[in-house]
């Protein structure tokens, strides 16, 4: 686990400002390969940030971060797929426009797969992004990023906005989508509906990393399900 | 099969067991290939290091073996399954016995609900209260 090629995605004592507002604190943690991670706190406490620091949207105040030993830049973003907590496809377009859109812009794209899994959505391949809805519009977004064979997949909250039963496909999307060795970083407050499929997690407050664990071990040495333990840290 | 899964217990553990109960009960024949760990993820939405961790157990204790490059087989030993089931019932009437004392039975009560409870005399006090 020592090994630096096992490493996806480390910051070392990151802090990151807006302004005077310090965001992130000392930040320092290192992700191995080949894992499904939760990356789960309240609401403020820096998610959105650390992930937008792996993408490159967003460059440390101090320390760094690194994706595979290299600094966010063209060559990271070849191998990170991000999904954002908005959309960002243009509305003009249809769906087999966005389709055609990632396959000029990511060698790695799997154009088969995603239409594949767009028709088990029954999503409309002819329809404008206009005229979806904002499930189905996310729905295409998860499809478009989980296509990708990317090294590390960076998902912010990826099923917040649609219905149980596409939650459970879209689950089970990224079970069979994310190859062995790729680290996929998944936040979220839906934690009950997520936990079985996560490997570790990390609780985040304040800018700070209060736990980072495997979650079968929390299971095995608390007696507890993720979310119960998420709900006693985070009392209100 | 489905699965059931509580989260305040580590999941692989409960999935060996299931994939045990699926043997024992011939769902998973002997010598039967198993679905890959992919496979099994999908199945029961859970994680595939999970399920390499669940199978990983069932190998210890010889259920299942790994032929190479085929993927995992239910074990073809009878005396292995045997195994398993008679720890499996051990344990099913240990806590089924303890419930029991716990409502106020004895030991020698429970055998004989048991017996009729076989033959279906059940059903006849259902009716009565």
């Amino acid at each position: 686990m020592s090994l630096m090629s096992e490493i996806t995605l480390e910051y070392k004592s990151l802090d990151k400002y807006y302004g005077n507002r310090p965001v992130l604190h000392n930040l320092s943690v290192a992700l191995p390969a080949g894992k499904i991670i939760g990356l789960l706190g309240p609401n403020g406490s820096g998610k959105t940030t650390m992930i937008k620091l792996a993408c490159g949207l967003l460059t440390p105040t101090h320390g760094e971060v690194l994706i595979c030993g290299k600094k966010p830049g063209a060559e990271t973003k070849s191998v990170v797929s991000y999904l954002p907590e908005r959309t960002y496809l243009p509305d003009w377009m249809t769906v087999q426009d966005a389709l055609n859109y990632f396959v000029d812009f990511y060698q790695d794209f799997d154009y088969a797969r995603a239409v594949k899994m767009l028709e088990s959505l029954q999503v409309p391949a002819k329809a404008r992004i206009k005229t979806l809805s904002k499930g189905t519009k996310e729905k295409v977004q998860l499809v478009l990023v989980m296509s990708r064979q990317a090294k590390l997949y960076l998902l912010d909250e990826p099923i917040g906005g649609v219905d149980p039963a596409a939650r459970d496909y879209i689950l089970n999307t990224i079970l069979t989508n994310y190859n062995e060795d790729a680290t996929v970083l998944i936040s979220t407050h839906l934690i009950a509906d997520i936990e079985r499929t996560l490997d570790e997690f990390i609780f985040l407050q304040n800018g700070q990393i209060v736990s980072y664990a495997s979650t079968d071990s929390l299971r095995e040495d608390m007696g507890k399900s993720i979310d119960t333990y998420f709900r006693e840290v985070f009392r209100c | 099969m489905t699965w059931q899964f509580d989260s305040d217990r580590p999941i692989y553990a409960q999935m060996s067991e299931q994939i045990i109960a699926g043997i024992l009960s011939g769902y998973y024949k002997m010598g039967e290939k198993l679905p890959s760990v992919r496979e099994f993820a999908v199945l029961a939405s859970v994680n595939p290091n999970t399920v390499q961790r669940a199978l990983f157990e069932l190998e210890n204790i010889g259920l299942i073996e790994t032929q190479r490059n085929t993927g995992k087989f239910v074990t073809n030993d009878e005396w292995r399954i045997d195994m398993a089931r008679k720890q499996r019932g051990e344990s099913l009437a240990a806590e089924f016995l303890k419930s029991m004392v716990a409502l106020g039975y004895t030991c020698e009560q429970t055998i004989d609900l048991l017996k009729k409870s076989e033959k279906g005399d059940e059903s006849d006090e259902r009716n009565n209260a």
